[in-house]
């Protein structure tokens, strides 16, 4: 699942559960997801590893 | 406290010169509480009444010849997220309400074994989740050099416990920083003893993956022998200061040191001057992969706390401080496949520490980028752009909490506003960081 998926899903299933106040922390969430499997160290079946851009996002 | 009798070390020698029993230490502390506490909110529950009595049983041992070791008669506190038998432990939440403990963590049981006097249960961010008290059903915790600033977090009602001269030490919890944030923001020596060394059975979790207990104090020898009582061992060696001349010390550089306000980084850099001259060596390392401690935190310690949680996120919503509740309902939708490309990267992390420690005695770095914020800041300007609190406080501890090494933190200097400033020193065994934060405490006495 992309993290732009994942988002739009969360942000769906946040506001189902009445819980809209979670939007901008599932935001900010989902850049330290983008940063987290841009890491080097990830490796998967592509057989591409991540980059080694800084994440500023927490 | 008394007024000329500020370390636990002075305490006992005092102790057993007969000079000062461990009943009119521990009814000094109690007055100190009941003088100050209204305006700093450092304790939740006191426990006086058990306390006086704990602390006649330990005069009378010392009296019948039983010595159970440097902190026999010691008044100290513990945070609320530890478990002491006949209290609550209240995790500053109403989630928590009516909860009695019915039996002690084991690191309580350990330090009533050291002869420790317990006078009181200490405030803290609601669930350690959060760095500046101000999230607590009891209301915020205030810093005993001015009021209207926080002592720093989660540990912030201990810090100010023993800031203010209300307990000789306090036990803490530390998860992303929680012991050596409120001990560098109050002035204290604030250790995190390496991943596991320590028990947390009996204590409420945050995420066990990073979950540490320790003490905050007023020296690196009170560190020491509060660390060896909760590890057990009651009659510890004295800590062996190494000689500054010859330390090799790294100072890792990119994302450490990228973001500090203007007067730690001039504490800091003062501190190692003065170290260079006393003949440290020290030197530049790089951490490659630190600038990924914040997404790899968030990604372990949500789903953590999430999984510990859920029961009462569904049951007692209301009960949360709302700041607290969003921030462990947004680990619920952590994926799976993420928690476990954060585990790699801690892996990577740990990595990267090991290397930089490869033939030095430690890392040495502010513990901080900031020093005491104003109770109720959100940001913070540094280095040209608004950092939210939070981030800014946690960004030098976090790594270690990830990786798991032992880090201490020592004061190392003031603002020009006279906050206190601390230095942090990270090494691969704890013995090694007393040993090293002993020798660095005494060159920066001068």
């Amino acid at each position: 699942m992309t993290v732009s998926v994942w988002l739009e899903h969360a942000i769906q299933d946040a506001e189902r559960r009445k819980l809209p106040e979670l939007k901008p922390l599932l935001e900010a969430l989902a850049r330290s997801t983008s940063a987290l499997r841009a890491a080097d160290w990830n490796r998967d079946l592509s057989g591409a590893s991540g980059t080694t851009s800084s994440p500023n996002a927490r | 406290m008394h007024a000329d009798v500020r370390t636990i070390t002075e305490l006992a020698r005092q102790i057993r010169a007969g000079t000062l029993s461990a009943e009119s230490a521990t009814e000094q502390c109690l007055a100190r509480i009941a003088e100050c506490d209204r305006d700093i909110n450092a304790f939740i529950t006191v426990t006086a009444d058990q306390a006086r009595a704990q602390a006649r049983e330990a005069d009378r041992e010392l009296e019948a010849g039983r010595d159970r070791g440097p902190l026999h008669g010691v008044p100290i506190s513990l945070k609320d997220l530890i478990d002491m038998r006949g209290t609550p432990t209240t995790a500053a939440s109403r989630v928590r309400a009516g909860h009695v403990a019915t039996t002690d963590a084991l690191v309580t049981t350990r330090l009533r074994e050291a002869g420790a006097v317990f006078v009181g249960k200490t405030n803290l961010h609601e669930f350690a989740f959060g760095t500046t008290n101000e999230d607590s059903a009891y209301g915020p915790v205030h810093h005993p050099l001015d009021v209207t600033r926080s002592p720093g977090g989660s540990s912030g009602g201990s810090a100010a416990s023993v800031l203010a001269g209300m307990a000789y030490a306090s036990i803490g919890t530390d998860t992303g920083g929680s012991i050596r944030i409120p001990s560098s923001v109050c002035g204290l020596v604030g250790l995190k003893p390496h991943l596991g060394e320590i028990p947390i059975d009996g204590v409420v979790p945050l995420s066990t993956l990073l979950d540490h207990v320790g003490p905050l104090c007023r020296s690196v020898e009170d560190a020491g022998i509060v660390y060896h009582a909760l590890r057990g061992v009651t009659n510890p060696p004295p800590i062996r200061a190494r000689d500054v001349a010859g330390l090799r010390l790294g100072v890792p550089q990119p994302y450490f040191m990228d973001l500090l306000d203007e007067d730690v980084r001039a504490a800091f850099d003062a501190m190692l001057q003065r170290l260079s001259r006393a003949g440290a060596a020290i030197e530049d390392v790089a951490i490659p992969h630190a600038s990924y401690a914040p997404p790899i935190y968030v990604h372990l310690a949500l789903p953590e706390a999430a999984a510990y949680h859920a029961p009462t996120l569904e049951s007692q919503p209301d009960d949360y401080s709302a700041p607290v509740r969003l921030r462990i309902e947004t680990g619920r939708y952590i994926l799976a496949e993420d928690y476990v490309r954060a585990l790699h990267g801690r892996e990577a992390l740990i990595a990267d520490v090991n290397a930089a420690l490869a033939g030095r005695d430690g890392l040495l770095l502010p513990t901080m980028t900031i020093p005491a914020q104003k109770l109720g800041a959100t940001t913070v300007s540094l280095g040209g752009t608004e950092e939210p609190v939070r981030n800014a406080m946690l960004r030098l501890t976090q790594p270690f909490n990830i990786t798991g090494h032992a880090a201490i933190s020592i004061p190392c200097g003031k603002t020009r506003e006279g906050l206190p400033i601390g230095a942090q020193i990270v090494a691969s065994q704890t013995a090694a960081v007393l040993e090293i934060a002993a020798a660095l405490e005494r060159p920066l006495e001068q």
